[in-house]
């Protein structure tokens, strides 16, 4: 298969202060560099996980994947078309094909529409002339599990599951090759977070959409992606197949925060990969090996010389002077 | 749970909320107790009560909220009988808590030196004293060079940072309960795990007893002793907690683990769900409160409301007719 996306060397930059201000303090670089130097690639109808922790990025490059935040270096290639730095208008057309899945479920809904009108907003933003708005609300309602008698309610009368299938349904609205799903999972219980990832595993399946989903919580990626990347300080850390990733974690970071994940059990092993201190700051990033401030195996070199990409497998890449062994 | 003398004993309480459509009955005859020096954890999905249940310990429960009845016993003395004037020198002083939200838990305007000394307002000690005690607290929770970060604001802090001061505040003055509503809802995952284990260090040196409200099932299996699962405003199981993660006994606390995505180690498309609603508290169906989602429900989970009916295994009870024993027998 093809890949859909390709992104190479993706640099997204914020600016600290304003220019004048820059000018007067004599600072010479007054950015900062939120997602830097990232490549991946996802093809037709696969699912690829983001982690990281808070401030790693993660929704920073779906934000510019899509053009709301602007790329400062690096190229964007969709279904075999650069992006990156498209102006407005063109990117406003590659929405219908690229579609996104906002964080907060009840917030990203107007709250003054009903069901309907948000469900059948992309055909109107995108004017899609020709169809029966009814007849494609009830049938992307029921495609997301809850029928027709949505239709008439407000965003209010929806709990947060209910709200998050509606966002799922306006993200599939227009067929979309791609969904950009950001923490798709984020606030909901167990029971409601397992039916959100069954449907989405299902409607993939059905429809053949590739997904970039975003998120913290590594049971999430687990189940159903079938690659995943970990982040740290806005760079890809280790990347590969997500079983090779969970049961052959090179990088030492990916080791903790899999080890981070306590089990529900009372009398589960407790040999607990416990880092201490937490995400450096951006404006202030560590010399040498990004993660040395934090890691348990950090040597000498480390704190010098920054690691390059290995790849272990055509599929598997880390970032690390001493990858744990197999 | 006798092991232990009981520090605080909820009986029977009820809460109602009102609401412009009626009474909504949040919280239904709950009753468990928190034994001296132990960790008990209040596990359940969001608008089960865990919250409003933990919030009503300190009585901090908004306006439209009226104790219907009930007792909630602490030290000696029935929190919901007492004057303004004694719950003041309860709260914060026997009973302190530690919030969800560690972004808005703090003054931003003063700093966090005086925010710690005024939580010792009523120590007798000098204000010398209080400082060191301060800077004492905060190197426990992991605060590197507390005595200079006393003049910093909240806003110089991180979210894991902010949690630990938290904490540090909560347990300067030495209390007997700490209630801990969620307090790592809103950390990363390593970050998580460093504060559960500091909680869990600090419970052991100061030997207060812990509330610990969470939804999460492996922080909860991690850090309690004890552990009370709500579902829809009710008790539903309790018991000590390797019972409980081992030996779930209530249709729904086995549900609930069972679409954990932390426990399913073979890698799965289709995750456990537990299909159906909650039921709308405002009126609460008769029967069991679970019989509606419930895979094993009968003829009696229609008519009846469970007793808590004992479980296998010391001080486990759950709220099914599976445990009683004419069902057993029949």
């Amino acid at each position: 298969m093809s890949a859909l996306l390709e992104v190479e060397d993706l640099r997204v930059r914020f600016r600290t202060i304003g220019s004048l201000r820059a000018r007067i303090r004599g600072v010479e670089d007054p950015f900062i560099d939120a997602v830097c130097g990232v490549s991946f690639s996802i093809r037709e109808g696969e699912t690829l996980g983001l982690v990281g922790e808070s401030g790693s990025g993660k929704s920073t490059i779906a934000r510019a994947l899509i053009g709301l935040n602007p790329v400062a270096d690096g190229s964007i290639r969709f279904d075999g078309r650069e992006i990156a730095g498209l102006g407005e208008r063109q990117y406003g057309a590659l929405r219908r094909e690229m579609s996104m899945m906002w964080q907060d479920p009840v917030g990203s809904l107007s709250p003054r529409l009903t069901v309907r009108s948000l469900v059948t907003e992309p055909f109107r933003i995108h004017g899609v002339k020709g169809r029966d708005l009814d007849e494609e609300a009830s049938r992307l309602l029921t495609m997301v599990g809850l029928g027709p008698d949505f239709a008439s309610r407000f965003p209010h009368q929806l709990s947060g599951g209910q709200a998050r299938r509606v966002g799922v349904a306006r993200a599939l609205a227009l067929d979309p090759k791609l969904v950009i799903a950001d923490e798709p999972t984020a606030g909901l219980d167990v029971s409601v977070q397992a039916e959100v990832l069954n449907l989405l595993g299902d409607l993939q399946r059905r429809l053949g959409v590739a997904i970039l989903v975003i998120t913290h919580n590594l049971n999430v990626v687990r189940h159903i992606t079938d690659r995943m990347a970990i982040m740290y300080l806005g760079r890809f850390v280790e990347q590969g197949p997500t079983e090779d990733v969970f049961f052959h974690p090179r990088h030492p970071y990916t080791e903790a925060l899999l080890s981070a994940n306590p089990e529900p059990d009372p009398d589960a092993a407790k040999e607990r990969i416990e880092i201490s201190g937490e995400v450096p700051s951006l404006l202030d990033r560590p010399k040498g090996c990004e993660f040395h401030t934090r890691c348990l195996y950090a040597q000498d070199d480390c704190r010098r010389v920054a690691p390059g990409v290995t790849r272990e497998s055509e599929t598997h890449r880390y970032t690390c002077h001493h990858p744990l062994s197999e | 749970m006798p092991q232990a003398e009981p520090l605080l004993t909820v009986s029977d309480l009820s809460l109602d909320f009102g609401t412009p459509r009626g009474r909504l009955h949040a919280l239904r005859n709950v009753h468990f107790a928190v034994p001296k020096g132990r960790i008990v954890g209040i596990v359940g999905e969001s608008g089960c009560g865990k919250s409003t249940l933990a919030h009503s310990l300190m009585r901090l429960v908004p306006g439209n909220a009226d104790i219907v009845a009930g007792t909630i016993d602490f030290e000696g003395e029935n929190i919901l009988e007492l004057g303004e004037r004694r719950l003041r020198e309860l709260r914060g002083q026997r009973i302190s808590m530690v919030f969800q939200d560690p972004m808005t838990a703090l003054n931003p305007v003063t700093t966090i030196g005086r925010q710690m000394y005024e939580i010792q307002y009523r120590s007798k000690r000098s204000s010398a004293e209080k400082r060191t005690a301060a800077i004492e607290m905060l190197e426990r929770v992991g605060i590197p060079d507390a005595a200079s970060r006393l003049d910093a604001y909240p806003h110089h802090f991180s979210g894991g940072m902010r949690q630990r001061l938290c904490i540090a505040m909560a347990l300067l003055t030495r209390p007997a309960l700490l209630v801990a509503d969620e307090p790592t809802t809103a950390l990363d995952a390593t970050l998580e795990v460093q504060i559960i284990n500091m909680l869990k260090d600090l419970q052991s040196d100061l030997g207060c007893s812990v509330v610990f409200v969470s939804h999460h099932l492996g922080t909860v299996a991690e850090l309690c002793d004890d552990v009370v699962v709500m579902y829809a405003g009710e008790v539903v199981e309790k018991g000590p907690v390797r019972e409980i993660f081992h030996r779930p006994s209530h249709p729904y606390t086995q549900a609930l683990f069972e679409c954990d995505p932390g426990r399913i180690k073979e890698k799965t498309r289709e995750l456990p769900t537990i299909p159906g609603e909650l039921p709308d508290l405002r009126n609460v169906p008769g029967g069991c409160i679970f019989k509606a989602r419930c895979p094993k429900a009968f003829g009696r989970c229609e008519r009846e409301h469970p007793e808590p009916y004992v479980a296998e295994g010391e001080d486990h009870v759950a709220r099914c007719f599976l445990l009683d024993e004419e069902e057993v027998a029949a």
